[in-house]
């Protein structure tokens, strides 16, 4: 499989201060993958070093084989800023063209390009009026059309999707999907944990700069578990079932399985206890996540 | 890519109405101007007979100084306010992130940012003054003696100016870069004033100023040149007739820019440009 991107302990200070701290990674080719993190973690800076927009301190990025920096590494590079804005004065339309010739797209393929582009981004009846007229979320979805422009190998998106609304996260999640039918790879940096356990194959944590964890979704998801609210039984009873945990008036019971359940009832209520519910805890990136970072 | 950018810079100008916009004041302040030159030819010495055609002349290019100093003023500002948020008004607002992705070096918005903004500044100086030179024409038939080569003074003096406020631009905020630049503007021109008040009192200490100001920022020397171009002839020989006191005075030139000046002019600019390209290229956005 290609590797469209890869880091090599790669670092960043700002004023001595360091945003990002040797950081390896790769990026598989048709691989959706999701950078995580607190705010502060580095995720923007990563993004900014792999797009050439920042120097590395030290160690390097390479992007689709070519070193990052190298505008030639970003021919077949989408990107969606985090900060996004464009000329409010252009048309949707033109913003498009402007960046297909900036893509270096072949001129005679510049208006299907632009026609499919503000078609996938749900933007094509709104294309000849002036940028300054289009709401926030409007924006960010010209935001999208212009990563998208002239099928791209890497599509970079810097959290994407902080001006949309439920349908728009939604059908943002679906053009992702369809990213990755189409082979094409996807960098996902966003702080929205649900959309990125929806979307994404791999996913690595960033936390102070620092590359945290790394690995597939089924690899990072914490265990999930069991919750049930019960008196009349102390916690230390039900720790062979697994490590139990105080969570209000109920207790959790992490790594139980579903089908140990009526085991665990008849274990209360054989001890004497009373049981007023039982829920099944689903895996949670949300859970490992604050299990990383060390968040209450 | 270069064009690109000077094209886009070139629209932004047309469809924000800047260019209209300075047109429209500039079409207003020639009509109020015409009015005046008009006026000149009716004051009471002139009705009686005491003020010869040559002598209402003679005003009229004096009058007309002042307006173009006043107008290489506006000129200045204009120039430094539309370079001062090209760059760094992008990269404040984020416009700039998704532009300098693309597969372009950085120079190419520079570059054409600069000439954008100096194809809407030259145009702008050079329309502007022919239509000013044109109601002086009409209004009493004077001229000044070298018109185009003080159209090229004034239109140089802008494009320095921009050159000056786009370098900074590309490493300060859009308000330092603009601010500063207006500054160091007026310091120069007030190193022209001080350094002539210098020459004239024979104190070469003082009369080093101008030539140190004039060499780190050679706006003052440009705006010289278009002030010998503007002087009536009968000015320059009264100049030099009045001695070297004469050189105290701030709106009298008694010699155009030599060559050797204008290459460094030239080389001040394309200077300022590659500073710009090298900062730019180096910055972390």
């Amino acid at each position: 499989m290609t590797t469209v991107v890869e880091t090599l302990r790669l670092t960043k200070r700002y004023r001595g201060k360091l945003a990002l701290d040797a950081v390896d990674l790769t990026v598989d080719e048709g691989e959706v993958f999701g950078l995580l993190g607190p705010n502060g973690a580095g995720k923007t800076t990563a993004v900014k070093l792999l797009l050439g927009l920042v120097t590395p301190s030290s160690g390097e990025a390479r992007l689709l084989g070519v070193a990052a920096g190298d505008p030639e590494a970003r021919r077949r590079v989408g990107y969606l800023p985090e900060l996004f804005r464009y000329p409010r004065w252009l048309t949707g339309r033109e913003v498009l063209r402007l960046h297909a010739r900036l893509a270096g797209l072949d001129p005679a393929a510049w208006d299907e390009h632009v026609a499919a582009a503000l078609a996938t981004a749900d933007l094509a009846s709104r294309a000849d009026d002036r940028v300054g007229t289009y709401s926030k979320g409007m924006q960010q979805r010209l935001g999208l059309a212009v990563a998208l422009l002239g099928e791209p190998r890497l599509v970079i998106l810097d959290e994407p999707s902080t001006a949309l609304d439920p349908l728009g996260r939604h059908e943002l999640r679906g053009i992702v999907r369809g990213l990755r039918e189409q082979g094409t790879s996807v960098v996902l940096n966003s702080h929205q944990l649900s959309e990125v356990e929806q979307v994404c194959d791999r996913v690595a944590i960033l936390d102070h700069g620092r590359l945290v964890a790394v690995g597939s979704l089924h690899d990072l998801l914490s265990p999930g578990g069991v919750r049930i609210r019960a008196t009349g039984i102390p916690s230390e009873r039900l720790s062979a079932f697994g490590e139990v945990a105080p969570d209000g008036p109920w207790l959790v019971i992490r790594g139980l399985g579903e089908e140990r359940i009526p085991e665990l009832v008849e274990a209360v209520i054989g001890a004497g206890g009373r049981l007023y519910g039982v829920e099944m805890l689903q895996p949670s990136l949300e859970d490992r996540f604050r299990a990383i970072v060390g968040s209450p | 890519m270069v064009r690109t950018f000077a094209w886009l810079t070139l629209r932004e100008a047309l469809r924000r109405r800047l260019l209209q916009a300075l047109f429209g004041l500039s079409l207003l302040a020639v009509l109020l101007t015409a009015w005046g030159y008009q006026q000149l030819s009716h004051l009471p010495p002139a009705r009686n007979g005491q003020l010869t055609r040559d002598d209402v002349q003679l005003l009229a290019g004096l009058v007309l100084i002042l307006v173009m100093f006043m107008f290489s003023f506006v000129l200045a500002l204009a120039a430094v306010f539309a370079a001062a948020p090209s760059i760094a008004g992008e990269l404040e607002s984020g416009e700039a992130l998704a532009v300098v992705a693309r597969p372009i070096p950085r120079s190419s918005l520079v570059l054409g940012k600069w000439l954008g903004l100096t194809i809407v500044v030259v145009g702008y100086a050079i329309v502007a003054s022919a239509l000013e030179f044109g109601a002086v024409l009409l209004a009493t038939g004077y001229l000044p003696p070298h018109p185009i080569e003080a159209m090229l003074y004034l239109a140089a003096q802008a494009t320095l100016l921009l050159t000056l406020a786009l370098v900074l631009s590309t490493r300060t905020s859009s308000v330092v870069a603009g601010v500063v630049s207006m500054l160091l503007f007026g310091l120069a021109w007030l190193a022209g004033v001080i350094g002539g008040i210098g020459a004239a009192f024979r104190d070469p200490l003082i009369g080093q100023v101008t030539v140190i100001g004039q060499i780190l920022l050679p706006s003052d020397g440009l705006w010289r040149g278009t002030l010998y171009s503007l002087e009536p002839r009968d000015m320059l020989i009264g100049g030099a007739a009045a001695g070297p006191q004469v050189a105290a005075f701030p709106f009298f030139a008694a010699a155009p820019p030599s060559l050797l000046y204008l290459a460094w002019c030239v080389a001040w600019v394309a200077g300022g440009l590659a500073l710009a390209v090298w900062g730019f290229g180096r910055r972390d956005l």
